[in-house]
């Protein structure tokens, strides 16, 4: 397959701001250092050669044990082109926080309040991040991997602490 | 003629009255309104147990019918919901998430309406069979015959009302009856 979106960040990025490539059936994907995450997304989108300029899917993955624990996950395709791209980006556990591309695709705007309500990834200029599945009282990023599968915060209980008292009628 | 055989008659009228005309409020999260749709279509028709008609304020229905998972961000919306019934009013929870959660057994979702609103009915099933909300339709109306529902017994219980001895509800004829 052509490489087409691949070669062009070659041509333009150094291997300090596009750490890792790769490409597997037709399917293109690049790792981004973070400092440089909206520049690469920017450029991929304005460039007349790729033109990337449809937000498809934006999401995190925690690979814990492994450093840097989270990869932030960002999909984009070309409707013009009929290409698509995955940029990826490793971020620390002590600080994942990484920049919002809200500005480039207005679309990304809910998908990272998901990647923040449940990985805990803040995005950086991001225009309104608060939580968007979980209420507002939860504590905690459930879908982490060291948070308890179980670990219910109820709003509302008729009866605390138990499964059911209540004597049947 | 003593007054309490007079106050007896007049509850078992009230309650035949309730149990034939409930009006439904359908709380639809999930899958399973797909199955509960079908118990109102021709087919099986829960018109004629006199339950045809879904009123969608609270304010208006008696009979809350919990259809599908309830997470806890719903949880104090629904109890909302429950609160502003007109009292007597029941409930069903329709399906296993409903009922108990079902195979959901995680952060969000709630184990069971029953956390937050007292349920009279449970119905099983992932999603149960229309036939199903028909025969928890039959059980509840003769829970509310005996004045059994869990309203209808916080009632009695707060405001002192004594309830009447109750009339069972005649065996439903020669196939043997339901045993309940």
């Amino acid at each position: 397959m052509a490489k087409i979106v691949l070669d062009r960040l070659a041509e333009q990025f150094v291997a300090g701001e596009i750490t890792e490539t790769g490409s597997q059936h037709g399917n293109e994907w690049a790792r981004v250092n973070p400092a440089h995450w909206r520049g690469v997304a920017q450029f991929l989108r304005d460039d007349p050669v790729t033109a990337l300029n449809m937000f498809i899917d934006l999401t995190c993955v925690d690979r814990l044990g492994r450093t840097p624990r989270f990869d932030v996950v960002l999909h984009l395709y070309s409707v013009d082109k009929k290409h698509r791209v995955r940029l990826l980006a490793g971020l620390p556990e002590d600080d994942p926080s990484v920049d919002s591309v809200v500005g480039l695709w207005p679309g990304a705007n809910w998908f990272e309040r998901e990647a923040f309500d449940l990985y805990g990834v803040r995005f950086l200029d991001h225009p309104d991040l608060r939580r968007i599945l979980m209420y507002p009282e939860f504590v905690g990023h459930p879908l982490r991997k060291d948070f308890p599968k179980e670990g219910r915060q109820p709003l509302l209980r008729r009866f605390p602490g138990s499964v059911d008292e209540e004597p049947a009628p | 003629m003593p007054f309490s055989v007079y106050t007896s008659k007049l509850a078992q009228a009230v309650n035949w009255a309730r149990k034939f005309s409930l009006f439904e409020y359908p709380f639809v999260t999930a899958c399973c309104g797909m199955e509960f749709m079908a118990s109102w279509a021709p087919k099986y028709d829960i018109g004629r147990f006199g339950a045809e008609v879904p009123r969608f304020s609270p304010r208006q229905a008696d009979l809350l019918i919990v259809v599908g998972t309830i997470t806890e961000r719903l949880g104090p919306v629904l109890r909302r919901i429950y609160d502003q019934m007109c009292e007597p009013k029941w409930v069903i929870a329709f399906g296993v998430c409903a009922s108990t959660g079902g195979f959901y057994q995680n952060y969000s979702a709630m184990p069971g309406a029953d956390q937050v609103i007292p349920v009279d009915v449970y119905i099983p099933g992932c999603p149960p069979r229309p036939e199903q909300m028909l025969d928890a339709l039959l059980i509840l109306q003769e829970r509310i015959q005996k004045g059994e529902g869990h309203s209808q017994v916080v009632l009695r219980a707060e405001r002192g009302y004594v309830a009447p001895d109750a009339v069972i509800r005649p065996d439903r004829g020669e196939k043997g009856g339901t045993g309940r």
